[in-house]
């Protein structure tokens, strides 16, 4: 199962993907600033500020511990991890058994966790109020996140990214109602996880409404560097889980290198319509209070639900 | 000695007994007490462990003892199941009681003397407990830890609160206990013999089964802390000596779950679906319950007793599970719950009793235990703060540490769900499934909460002096307790790391228990893989998860260093540019919990009060309280108290009507009986 060009084809994989995962975000707000009538910035930009960012001189508070310091790798190495194992172009990935879907939920925590310590490691007010809003965004998220996995792994029975999109994708073509439900919820997950619109506001520094910016406001130079750009790997990762999921059309079998110029192909049309329909979303939705994302994840959750009993119900 | 597990294993339960015995010496400032009883224990739990290690996988053996009543000797059997817990035992108590070497050395000798003799005899009874192979040895056994752990519980009788505490504890393990001796009574079905074999050969019909089952829930389940019987586990664990806690919550409890499974799988058998039902739903209200309510709490030593309340929820969800594949004729998902149930129990056992020696060190070093005195303790107590994160992250259920292998095998369990015929009982799995996603998310966030308040930020000043013990401030921990909390952290580890090789072991017991355990594909995974049913469905390799978080964000580290540089300048917080940053602007533990209350209110019973704005000495003022005190605890207190009142009329303290009474008892006992 594990073959040399396996292995070789992982490590490209991840190497790709932590390239790319910025442009996604420069595609996003590129989009946004398109539908919201602004002149557009490059789809480059995401790449520049990163360049400006590590070659300037990190400015740390004094009361800061190792943690503080240590955060910022470890928040990038989960999201490496997370974007390695995901199915991006080919499903011949031998690293991927370490870790099935429930795992990847645990490395997002894991990352969650982190970033929330080391929040509050400095002891600010900010820094606290922006880890407790993560924390209960990232406890209302992951019901929702892992009935909609349960759905997806009761249809293909299994929790391996990778079977779970040979069986999806080369299989008869079935509509599966279960996962439409399931997709909707998967895509509020989405928003809230990466602290989009209508959850959180990625663009904004306005201090009482923040969550996701208020956790990372002592932060400078390359560990803000390292940051933004781990919320990137997180934003590309989570839309290729999506893809993984509920569109896996185009991704390469195991050992068919000639279909990988179709899946390149079929993955930037994907990406772009995506993050099309981010813009989209976060330009058509206002901000929800912070209370109110209970009521919205719940949905979520619900939705899941709904999808996994259609699910049981069609077997019968 | 022989070499057989059972010897050995009594051997050291003898030793543990015997060091209790010569903690009693009279001596210089109790010399034996304070030098080796300790040592000398923690050196017995690991031999304890390594004979249950062994005994895991050796055939079952039994002996009896000619100890006892006449006619009623005592009968001993050690096999898979037992193995187990006096792994979990001596392994997890050799930590606790190095720690506690250390911890009690500042006591007066007579106290030391004591809590010693108490502790040592308190290991020696739960060791028995597991081998215990009779209704009568098990009862001895049962009361006598219950007992020693009470007289542990109470070390500092001189508090009212804990006084109260402890009597509360009394109370409900001796309703468990009555529950278990009736559970025995309903097994054994008249025929006068108790040995566990009889019991076993019994059989029930339907109703004295279920009878029978209900009896060994509640009765266990008192002693495990589910609700509703929960209410002494969060008041007995913050009064008793630190060390104690860790084994009260680490261990004790483990012993009412081995109790469970010992009686519900091997003596009763036969598992009836309907059974996992109530436990999953049992389960899931304490899961939820112990979370939301350890998310509320401010003194660390109280949190962790409700996050004890969560895990024992945790553990039933397994069970449960496995029940309801058992019953179902699924014997192979089963067992996966089972394990799932097992790995859980061991586990936290670990990452519990490393969590209150942390918090142990917080207590004895500074004086403090309320989470809103502390802070910036990393600066201060770097080795303890280190621990304390391993376990803080081994319980919120975070890979690659051990609290995340349990979850995600009761995740597989749950995932077997379309084995079911029942339709209802089909979709309701999942939805178990996702109370445990829930309460593993509350738990980080209630780690988060910890962590962040306690280790990290600044320091805060106490709102009232700290009584700081001979130690004073500024040190950490000493080399018995780095020692022992080590110990428990390389646990975590290990069973996070190498679960594979404990899920063989597991797999015997099973095996042993349902006649048979997981599929052929789990079986023939190597130690780095973690395969519940095939390779196709899940796997799961910790060993290579962390290696590549390790491997990529240490090459991450390289190339930021090497493309860019490593330059740093230190400067006063930035805090959105506002200058006047206190160490009280930082966020309480109250106010962490701020959007639970917030979202799950309703749960709560609230006495809010909130000042109005032209207070001139405002006073904000928060409590929470349990709601089972006032609808279940206080209305049977009353009931009680109402009840013993009216037959409290029949005591008249006059030695003639208590002559009345023994008459007309005559006359109707002549008149009835004939």
């Amino acid at each position: 199962m594990t073959t040399a060009t396996g292995i070789a084809f992982q490590l490209l994989q991840s190497v790709f993907v932590v390239l790319a995962a910025p442009l996604l975000l420069g595609w996003v707000n590129q989009c946004r600033a398109w539908l919201q009538n602004r002149s557009a910035p490059s789809i480059l930009l995401p790449y520049y500020t990163l360049a400006k960012l590590f070659h300037k001189d990190a400015v740390i508070a004094h009361d800061a511990s190792p943690l503080f310091r240590l955060t910022p790798y470890v928040l990038f190495g989960c999201m490496w991890l997370a974007a390695g194992i995901v199915p991006v172009l080919a499903t011949d990935l031998p690293f991927a058994p370490a870790a099935d879907i429930i795992a990847l939920v645990g490395v997002f925590a894991l990352a969650r966790v982190f970033s929330a310590l080391a929040a509050m490691d400095i002891g600010t007010s900010f820094g606290g109020l922006g880890a407790r809003r993560e924390m209960l965004i990232g406890f209302l998220a992951e019901p929702a996140m892992l009935m909609t996995l349960f759905t997806a792994a009761f249809i293909s029975g299994s929790t391996q990214l990778t079977t779970i999109v040979e069986t999806l994708a080369h299989r008869e073509f079935a509509i599966h109602p279960s996962l439409a439900f399931a997709a909707v919820a998967f895509a509020m997950v989405l928003l809230a996880e990466n602290a989009r619109i209508p959850i959180d506001n990625p663009a904004t520094h306005l201090e009482l409404t923040m969550l996701h910016e208020a956790m990372v406001l002592e932060y400078s130079a390359r560990h803000l560097a390292l940051i933004e750009w781990a919320v990137a790997i997180k934003l590309f990762a989570y839309t290729t889980i999506g893809f993984a999921l509920f569109a896996p059309w185009g991704i390469a079998a195991a050992g068919d290198w000639g279909a990988l110029p179709l899946a390149v192909a079929a993955l930037a049309l994907k990406l772009a319509l995506a993050g099309a329909a981010l813009a989209l979303v976060e330009t058509v939705l206002a901000k929800l209070r912070l209370f109110l994302a209970p009521e919205f994840l719940s949905t979520a959750f619900l939705l899941a639900v709904l999808g996994m009993l259609i699910h049981f119900l069609v077997q019968n | 000695m022989s070499g057989s597990p059972l010897t050995g294993s009594l051997f050291a339960l003898v030793a543990w007994l015997a060091i209790a015995a010569l903690s009693l010496l009279p001596g210089r400032d109790a010399w034996f007490a304070r030098r080796l009883a300790f040592p000398l224990g923690a050196l017995t739990g690991l031999v304890l462990a390594a004979f249950g290690l062994q005994a895991a996988w050796a055939p079952v053996e039994q002996m009896t003892l000619p100890l006892g009543l006449p006619d009623l000797p005592f009968h001993l059997r050690l096999d898979g199941l037992a193995g187990f817990f006096l792994t979990l035992l001596g392994a997890v108590s050799a930590g606790v009681t190095l720690y506690a070497n250390g911890y009690f050395r500042d006591e007066t000798p007579n106290r030391l003397t004591l809590i010693a003799l108490q502790y040592h005899i308190f290991l020696a009874s739960m060791a028995l407990v597991i081998l215990a192979d009779d209704a009568y040895l098990f009862m001895v056994a049962w009361e006598t830890m219950a007992l020693s752990s009470y007289f542990l519980v109470t070390t500092d009788h001189r508090l009212p609160a804990i006084r109260s505490a402890g009597f509360l504890y009394l109370l409900i393990a001796h309703l468990g206990a009555i529950a278990i001796l009736l559970c025995f009574g309903v097994m054994h079905g008249g025929l006068g013999d108790y040995t566990f074999s009889a019991l076993r050969a019994a059989e029930l019909s339907p109703f004295w089964a279920t009878a029978a089952f209900l009896l060994a829930f509640f009765g266990f389940g008192a002693k495990a802390g589910m609700i509703p019987l929960h209410a002494w586990l969060p008041e007995a664990h913050p009064a008793a000596p630190t060390p104690v806690s860790a084994l009260m919550s680490g261990v004790m409890l483990k012993t009412a779950i081995y109790g469970m499974v010992r009686v519900i799988y091997d003596l009763i058998g036969g598992v009836r679906w309907e059974w996992g039902l109530l436990v999953l739903t049992v389960g899931a209200g304490t899961t939820l319950f112990g979370v939301l309510y350890a998310l509320m709490q401010h003194d660390l030593k109280r949190l962790l007793a409700y996050h004890s309340v969560e895990n024992i929820g945790i553990i039933l969800l397994g069970l449960g599970m496995s029940m309801v594949f058992v019953g179902f004729g699924q014997t192979a998902a089963g067992a996966l719950g089972l394990i799932a149930a097992l790995y859980h129990t061991l586990n936290h056992a670990v990452f519990k009793a490393l969590l209150f020696l942390g918090a142990g060190s917080i207590l004895h070093l500074r004086g403090l235990r309320d989470l809103n005195d502390m802070g910036g303790l990393i600066r201060t107590m770097p080795n303890t703060a280190f621990y304390f994160l391993i376990g803080a992250l081994a319980i919120s259920a975070l890979p690659p540490l051990n609290g995340f292998v349990s979850e995600w095998l009761t995740f597989q369990s749950a995932l077997q769900a379309p084995l079911l015929e029942h339709g209802v009982v089909r979709s309701l799995l999942p939805l178990f499934a996702a109370t445990l996603a829930l309460a593993g998310a509350l738990t980080a966030m209630c780690f988060v909460k910890v962590y962040g308040i306690a280790f990290l930020g600044q320091v805060r000043a106490p709102r009232r002096p700290a009584q700081v013990p001979a130690a004073g401030v500024g040190q950490d921990c000493g080399g018995a307790e780095r020692i022992g909390m080590a110990w428990l952290a390389a646990g975590c580890f290990v069973l996070g790391l190498f679960p594979a090789s404990f899920l063989l072991m597991l797999n015997r017991i099973c095996v042993a228990l349902l006649g048979r355990g997981l599929p052929e594909g789990a079986l023939e995974s190597s130690w780095l893989w973690l395969v519940p049913t095939s390779a196709a469905q899940a796997s799961y390799s910790p060993v290579i998860f962390l290696a590549v978080i390790v491997a990529v964000t240490g090459l991450t580290f390289l190339l930021v260093r090497r493309f860019y540089h490593g330059r740093v300048r230190y400067a006063p917080p930035w805090d959105c540019g506002y200058p006047e940053q206190t160490a009280r602007m930082q966020d309480t533990a109250d106010a962490f919990g701020q959007p639970i209350r917030h979202v799950f209110g309703p749960l709560y019973l609230m006495k809010r009060h909130v000042p109005a704005p032209d207070d001139p000495a405002p006073r904000y003022s928060l409590k929470i309280e349990d709601r089972h005190w006032y609808l279940l605890y206080l209305p049977v207190a009353r009931l009680a108290e109402y009840v013993s009142a009216k037959i409290g009329l029949l005591q008249r303290g006059r030695i003639s009507i208590y002559l009345l009474y023994s008459f007309l008892t005559l006359i109707a006992l002549l008149v009835f009986v004939r």
